[in-house]
């Protein structure tokens, strides 16, 4: 049978009338009255697809394994998250792995400078999906304190799902945007920071010729938003 | 716009990349029917083991590593040039982004290059509060230092004790300057901001704890035997090919020259402490990790000396042309407030000259050079980081060793990539 | 420090040794500065070691930009006996910016004069692998020269106002 998969919440407002042939239907399961196609639908739609996503989602969001990708400052405070006052561990984060293969959150902690951009975005594409990124302090998620010729922002050769601010960013800082990632990643998968990058779930979207803009990079710098 | 490019052949970009680097004349091994083959293995940038984004290209003969060759620039930031757009004050917070783990270390060489430029004196209670920070900042760096070199070499729990310990002193430095790391407490002129209550008692109560802490850590590695036999005998470089190549800090140290800045040429009062300064004997592994162990409790003890001398007085210079006058004076004086203004929009001038400012940091000799025009803003700003010239050091030490004592060496040397690319 | 006497005195032997090489000596700051001809950067350094100035601490370019000669590269030199700090200073102009290298005397130099090659283009003749160092092998231009722009990008923001959207949790 083919699975539809529904997005859960969000997404477009529901039309009054779709509204009340789920109301009849789910009337109809009740009693005992669906039958053939229809009940078949309806078990794939509302109980077997849902109730998995959501357990996958929670399964996948307790049990990520960031990847060991510390830069410069920011790394020290993220060294700082395994360490014991503020411990990663409570949530089931502290296996950190070094290969990528093996990672499915990436950790941006510092500048990621011209000649790291291509390292950075090679580690990033081997990771498996899904896998997420957090860009970590203000170097990764802008240019930083320093706006200058040899540092990149990380929006612009990868997808990041939560920014978080702070040079660097207090332990506890880092702490909520993880775990701000990981609500995410329990309640919308398919929505958040990746929406505007055109994915679907958690992988990007990449134009099938290069006439077309690229997915990532979806900020036009528009004409009033001079740099800091 | 550079006129001496290296030529290039017709191969594609990566390498095109991979060609300019000329490996050492290092010769087909060939004894007997064996035909030995060196393999080159690139190391990095992303790597646990690399304290940082540094690749190393490592040729081996099997685990013998015959030849080294160190890439960085991996996190090369534009700090030097990016303090030439700013003024002097809003200067310091770039500057100390640098080596970053030594964030006191930079702020200091580049106020005391400024200092001396300006010929403007910092007052005694200032450089006592820069020496208790300093020192402070030295035995957070260690701490780092020991728990991820413990980390490469697989005593994991270390990494929990020294970080523990860690927070502490980040908690002394955010009590008195509101940051745990970088700080900008350490200001053109002085300090920001005086002790708040309290913090000498805090400050106690960690030097009280940290001697005993720092026996217990020796507890747990110096006797135990893989330890010893992953430092000891391992990777030593003499005395006169360190001096050669411009290594200093715990690695000279640790070699048996007894050079240290706070010693040979004191800077901020440094003269006033009584502390020792410990030094190895055979430049091995083992005695850069004693040396810089036994730092720690040097550490403590010039913090203690200097909490008891502590002399009362003003935290910043008096001289209002270069640090903001308090914030009480604004509301009464009318000089206060156009210093105010003049020190924040434009900042101060220094005259023309150049000056070059070194310091003793965890890892060496940290110099700042600045180049003044005259202007509000500096003209040149360098910083002479340890880690860059003593990185150099690691090709010779470890040739000849295996890789695991590559990596051991490189936890021991103390490399903080921040320094390096600036 | 040497001070200001025993600076002219050593300025004075190495001008026995060698005429023309020292160009200036300044004593600023507590502190001396000899400025040398470029072409005799070995031998002035060999002479300094042989005075006992047997440490190079540091090896910097500087852009003097507008004043020419424009590229300068700047010598610190310690002695580790007489506790004694001395700076040697050369300046060459932007058309031929070539300086020997002391690479071959001073093992400490080598890494830094790679980046003096890398972020202001001064050519060091004789160093045994003279590339760039901080910035990719195949970037253009040497960025810490004052006329390069500082580059920099603006910032992307995620809400504009001019989109008229406010931002919500």
């Amino acid at each position: 049978m083919a699975v539809k998969r529904e997005k859960l919440g969000g997404g477009e407002p529901v039309a009054s009338d779709d509204f009340r042939i789920r109301q009849l239907r789910a009337r109809d399961m009740l009693r005992g009255d669906l039958e053939g196609t229809d009940l078949d639908t309806y078990v794939e739609e509302r109980v077997l697809t849902t109730t998995m996503d959501k357990a996958v989602a929670w399964a996948r969001s307790n049990a990520l394994f960031p990847a060991t990708f510390g830069l410069a400052c920011c790394a020290i405070e993220m060294m700082s998250i395994v360490a014991a006052r503020v411990d990663v561990a409570r949530f089931g984060f502290e296996a950190f792995r070094a290969s990528p293969r093996q990672a499915d959150l990436l950790i941006l902690s510092g500048r990621v400078s011209i000649k790291m951009a291509p390292v950075v975005r090679r580690i990033y594409d081997q990771m498996l999906e899904p896998k997420w990124a957090i860009a970590m302090g203000a170097c990764s998620s802008s240019m930083g304190v320093f706006n200058n010729y040899a540092i990149v922002p990380a929006d612009k050769f990868m997808p990041v799902d939560v920014h978080v601010p702070g040079c660097p960013p207090r332990p506890e800082a880092l702490m909520h945007g993880i775990l701000k990632l990981r609500k995410m990643i329990q309640e919308d998968p398919d929505m958040g920071w990746r929406e505007g990058y055109g994915a679907r779930g958690t992988e990007e979207v990449v134009p099938a010729d290069d006439t077309q803009d690229s997915a990532v990079n979806v900020f036009v710098p528009r004409s009033n938003t001079a740099g800091a | 716009m550079s006129s001496t490019d290296v030529t290039r052949s017709g191969a594609s970009e990566y390498r095109q990349m991979e060609e300019s680097i000329t490996m050492a004349p290092v010769e087909r091994l060939g004894t007997d029917e064996l035909d030995q083959e060196l393999l080159t293995l690139n190391m990095g940038p992303h790597h646990p083991a690399t304290h940082g984004v540094l690749r190393l290209l490592v040729t081996l003969d099997g685990e013998v590593v015959r030849d080294l060759k160190p890439i960085i620039g991996y996190v090369h930031t534009g700090i030097e040039k990016t303090a030439e757009d700013k003024s002097y004050w809003k200067a310091i917070p770039v500057i100390e982004r640098m080596d970053y783990l030594a964030y006191y270390f930079n702020a200091m060489a580049f106020c005391g290059a400024t200092e001396t430029l300006l010929e403007v004196e910092v007052p005694p209670r200032a450089q006592y509060l820069r020496v208790i920070h300093l020192e402070l900042n030295r035995i957070m760096s260690h701490l780092v230092w020991l728990g991820t070199s413990a980390l490469d070499l697989g005593a994991m729990s270390m990494f929990w004790y020294c970080f523990r310990d860690r927070e502490t002193i980040l908690d002394l430095f955010e009590y008195s300057s509101g940051q745990r790391m970088h700080t900008r407490y350490i200001q053109v002129g002085g300090v920001a901001d005086d002790l708040p209550d309290g913090w000498e008692r805090k400050c106690r109560e960690f030097c009280a704890d940290m001697p005993s802490r720092v026996d217990q850590y020796n507890d747990l590695l110096a006797n135990n035997e893989i330890v010893l036999q992953r430092l000891r005998g391992v990777c030593p470089l003499a005395e006169s090919e360190l001096l050669k190549l411009g290594v200093t800090g715990p690695l000279l140290r640790a070699a048996g020259n007894p050079w240290d800045l706070r010693k040979a040429m004191p800077y901020s009062s440094y003269e006033h402490f009584d502390f020792d300064i410990p030094v190895g004997t055979v430049g091995d592994n083992w005695d850069r990790f004693a040396v810089r162990v036994q730092e720690i409790k040097e550490s403590v003890k010039i913090i203690v000396q200097a909490l008891d001398g502590l002399p009362e007085g003003p935290w910043i210079t008096d001289d209002r042309k270069v640090a903001l006058p308090p914030r009480h004076e604004l509301a009464t004086s009318m000089e206060a407030l156009i210093h105010h203004f003049k020190l924040v929009t434009e900042g101060f001038r220094v005259p023309p000259g150049e000056v070059y400012y070194p310091i003793e940091s965890p890892r060496g000799e940290l110099a700042c050079f600045v180049r003044s025009d005259g202007s509000s803003k500096p003209a040149r700003v360098h910083m002479r980081d340890p880690s860059f010239v003593n990185l150099q050091a690691t090709a010779p030490m470890t040739e000849g060793s295996y890789i695991a004592d590559l990596i051991a060496t490189l936890a021991m040397l103390d490399p903080v990539l921040g320094g390096i690319d600036r | 420090m040497p001070d200001a006497v025993g600076l002219e005195l050593l300025a004075e032997e190495l001008r026995e040794a060698d005429a023309t090489s020292v160009l200036d000596t300044l004593y600023f700051r507590d502190k001396g500065q000899v400025t040398i001809a470029p072409r005799s950067v070995r031998t002035v350094l060999e002479l300094l070691r042989a005075k006992g100035f047997d440490a190079l601490m540091s090896v910097h370019g500087v852009d003097y930009y507008p004043e020419e000669p424009r590229l300068g590269v700047h010598y610190e030199l310690l002695d580790m006996g007489a506790l004694d700090r001395l700076t040697v200073k050369l300046r060459v102009p932007l058309d031929d910016p070539h300086v020997p290298s002391v690479t071959p005397d001073w093992p400490t130099a080598d890494h830094q004069e790679r980046e003096v090659y890398d972020m202001f283009g001064v050519v060091f003749d004789g160093h045994p692998d003279l590339r760039r160092i901080l910035m990719p092998e195949d970037y253009e231009g040497h960025p810490q020269r004052r006329d390069f722009p500082i580059g920099g990008e603006p910032v992307m923001f995620t809400i504009d106002e001019s989109d008229g959207r406010a931002y919500t949790q």
